[in-house]
């Protein structure tokens, strides 16, 4: 599998490159949110606002109002929760363009409760006119700028960093409102958001080689929540459905697609991976994604309870899978 | 008398003539409505007064006389939606910008427009109605209110990106923000003020209606914020204590030449020019009659203030 380092940092001083429009505001986080390039390439275009994050919220949507298209870039954390009120009022009402990049979602930093962001989806998806994406590869996250074009109110991009594996294929960019299939099946429809897709990947091999069906979804788009696919997998699922994200159960995927189950009347048991209701604590990111159950094991413990079969996965199995970038199965099927 | 001091008198009459005018519309809806924010016209009629009648760069009004019902919110989806902007009239390089901060000042506001002729005689007939865009506490389609500053301390910062905006684009026109005192017990105040004091936004100028006033009562019982304007200095601001009730000093104050963002602290008194007012103290931040009597008094006093101004 192909790792790459720093894709936000080289993407965004590319894509930038013929927006003038385009203006970043750091949070004292330079480096850690990948934009020491973009500060180096365009000092015009940067602004450093110190630990201000209310204010850097509130002066993001008054340049917003003049036509600059801003990218706030700090931890997930110190945006939704500390300056919940500025981006409801000062960004969301007037619906304006601010782009926010909310780093270190969950289990993705050993920061502990202060720095991992676990109900970041549940706290905004609540917000009218916002627009909630999730990164889970290199793929994802070159593209995921290209998307924002499209869309004229807020962004919140929950973004990955550092060095980061490319799952999907380099020329099948992310796209609005539309998951990627990862795999084919009828047994159980498998949605899961960000880096808990590559832990997913590592079980539905195992699993569709013990021939359960799995129809498995990366679901970048999470508000809005009305891609035709996630509707289709779940009504074609014989056992029922398996939620994955890196985030608390409560009002993330799992809530998001129970409302899907729920108002389309699809009667679809539901059985959520995620934080279980808690808050969790610093340690490293394997260590939290095994202890809170978000890796493979944890898929293919949930598969056999939603069949009720004994699947006879070791752990050697999924330590055996390797993964290659993969293409949509969704553009097969359109082709 | 020379031309100069006849024009300078002109200015100074005109404004006054606004905020006493101010004051009367305000205590006139305050009366009918049983109930409003009164004190805050007694404290800020110069202030705005000034602003509309001399010291903002504005082009003539777009928006109606008599304005819209509620257009509904922003959104992708309702283009019909307005800003109450359109009130201070088109935006030019040159132009100045205003912007409201405490939204409970919005009558405040529209009684200003009415006098200088920006919204109609009858563009309060709507005022606190539902389904009006003229509402009792102003929003981003309410006429003059160009962003929702209602959850305080907000605005100036939404300011602060529109002053860094307009420096980006060399447009020489200022960034005007009112505010008030109350405003500076929150948090994201400081950190504006810090941080444009750091980006030196010599175009954006504030003036603070200090009126002492906040909703428990006074502000030196309730939640001190002085000695204020030794703080603004340490945070980077250009800072000028004035009367806020004298014109002239208001007006050399906010024309103060700096290199710096300015802020103007107006002290000003609540009850000025309603002083009945004062029985009703401490509390004044709405004021909502106790019984018919009271609201008798202020009728007659409204009387007063209209007989006054006729002669």
């Amino acid at each position: 599998m192909e790792v790459l380092t720093r894709v936000h940092e080289k993407n965004l001083v590319r894509w930038a490159a013929d927006r003038p429009e385009v203006v970043v505001f750091s949070g004292d986080l330079t480096g850690s949110t990948e934009i020491q390039l973009f500060k180096d390439t365009y000092p015009d275009r940067f602004f450093s606002m110190g630990l201000t994050e209310q204010n850097m919220m509130s002066w993001a949507a008054g340049m917003a109002r003049e036509g600059f298209t801003p990218f706030v870039h700090t931890f997930a954390v110190f945006m939704y929760r500390r300056a919940l009120d500025q981006i409801t009022i000062s960004i969301a009402y007037p619906n304006l363009p601010v782009r926010m990049f909310g780093f270190l979602p969950g289990v993705t930093t050993p920061g502990g409760v202060t720095h991992q962001a676990i109900d970041d989806v549940a706290v905004l998806r609540g917000i009218p006119n916002m627009t909630i994406l999730e990164t889970g590869d290199a793929t994802d996250v070159e593209s995921v700028l290209d998307l924002t074009l499209a869309i004229p109110g807020p962004v919140y991009i929950r973004m990955i960093r550092g060095e980061i594996p490319r799952l999907f294929a380099a020329d099948e960019p992310m796209q609005l409102g539309k998951a990627r299939v990862l795999s084919q099946g009828d047994d159980i429809a498998l949605l899961s958001t960000g880096i808990c897709t590559e832990e997913a990947m590592r079980a539905t091999q195992a699993l569709q080689a013990r021939g359960v069906g799995i129809q498995h979804l990366h679901v970048s788009t999470l508000k809005p929540f009305d891609d035709p696919l996630v509707v289709d997998a779940i009504a074609g699922a014989r056992f029922g459905v398996i939620t994955m994200e890196n985030h608390t159960v409560v009002g993330g995927l799992a809530s998001a697609t129970s409302e899907v189950i729920a108002r389309r009347g699809l009667g679809k048991k539901l059985i959520p991976i995620g934080l279980q209701d808690t808050f969790i604590h610093g340690a490293s990111r394997p260590y939290l994604m095994r202890e809170y159950g978000l890796d493979a094991p944890a898929l293919v413990r949930t598969v056999e309870q939603l069949t009720r079969a004994d699947l006879q996965i070791g752990e050697d199995d999924l330590a055996a899978v390797r993964l290659n970038p993969v293409h949509s199965a969704a553009k097969t099927e359109a082709l | 008398m020379t031309d100069v001091t006849r024009e300078t008198q002109a200015w100074q009459t005109r404004v006054r003539a606004i905020a006493q005018g101010i004051r009367r519309r305000v205590l006139e809806h305050t009366v009918a409505q049983n109930g409003g924010y009164l004190s805050q016209a007694c404290s800020s009629a110069e202030i705005l007064a000034l602003l509309y009648g001399h010291l903002l760069h504005l082009g003539p009004s777009d928006g109606p006389p008599n304005p819209a019902p509620f257009p509904g919110v922003p959104g992708q989806h309702n283009p019909e939606h307005f800003n109450g902007g359109i009130y201070n009239g088109p935006r030019g390089p040159q132009l100045d910008r205003f912007i409201l901060s405490p939204s409970h000042y919005a009558l405040a506001l529209y009684a200003a427009l009415i006098e200088v002729g920006r919204l109609g005689e009858d563009g309060l007939t709507h005022f606190n109605q539902d389904g009006s865009s003229v509402e009792m506490i102003g929003a981003e389609h309410s006429p003059g209110i160009e962003v929702s500053g209602g959850s305080f301390g907000q605005a100036l910062a939404q300011a602060a990106g529109i002053a860094l905006a307009r420096k980006l684009r060399s447009e020489s026109g200022l960034v005007w923000v009112f505010m008030s005192d109350g405003e500076f017990q929150e948090g994201q105040s400081w950190e504006t003020l810090m941080t444009t004091a750091f980006h030196k936004l010599d175009n954006l100028r504030v003036i603070v209606d200090v009126n002492g006033q906040q909703v428990d009562g006074r502000m030196a019982e309730t939640m001190n914020i002085e000695p204020f304007a030794q703080k603004v200095d340490a945070f980077g601001w250009q800072v000028c204590p004035v009367d806020g009730h004298d014109v002239e000093a208001l007006a050399a104050a906010a024309h103060s030449p700096t290199d710096r963002p300015l802020m103007v602290l107006a002290y000003t008194s609540p009850f000025r020019g309603i002083d009945i007012m004062q029985e009703r103290g401490p509390k004044l931040h709405y004021i909502r009659f106790k019984d018919a009597a009271e609201r008798q008094q202020y009728q007659d006093y409204l009387a007063a203030m209209q007989t006054e101004e006729e002669v």
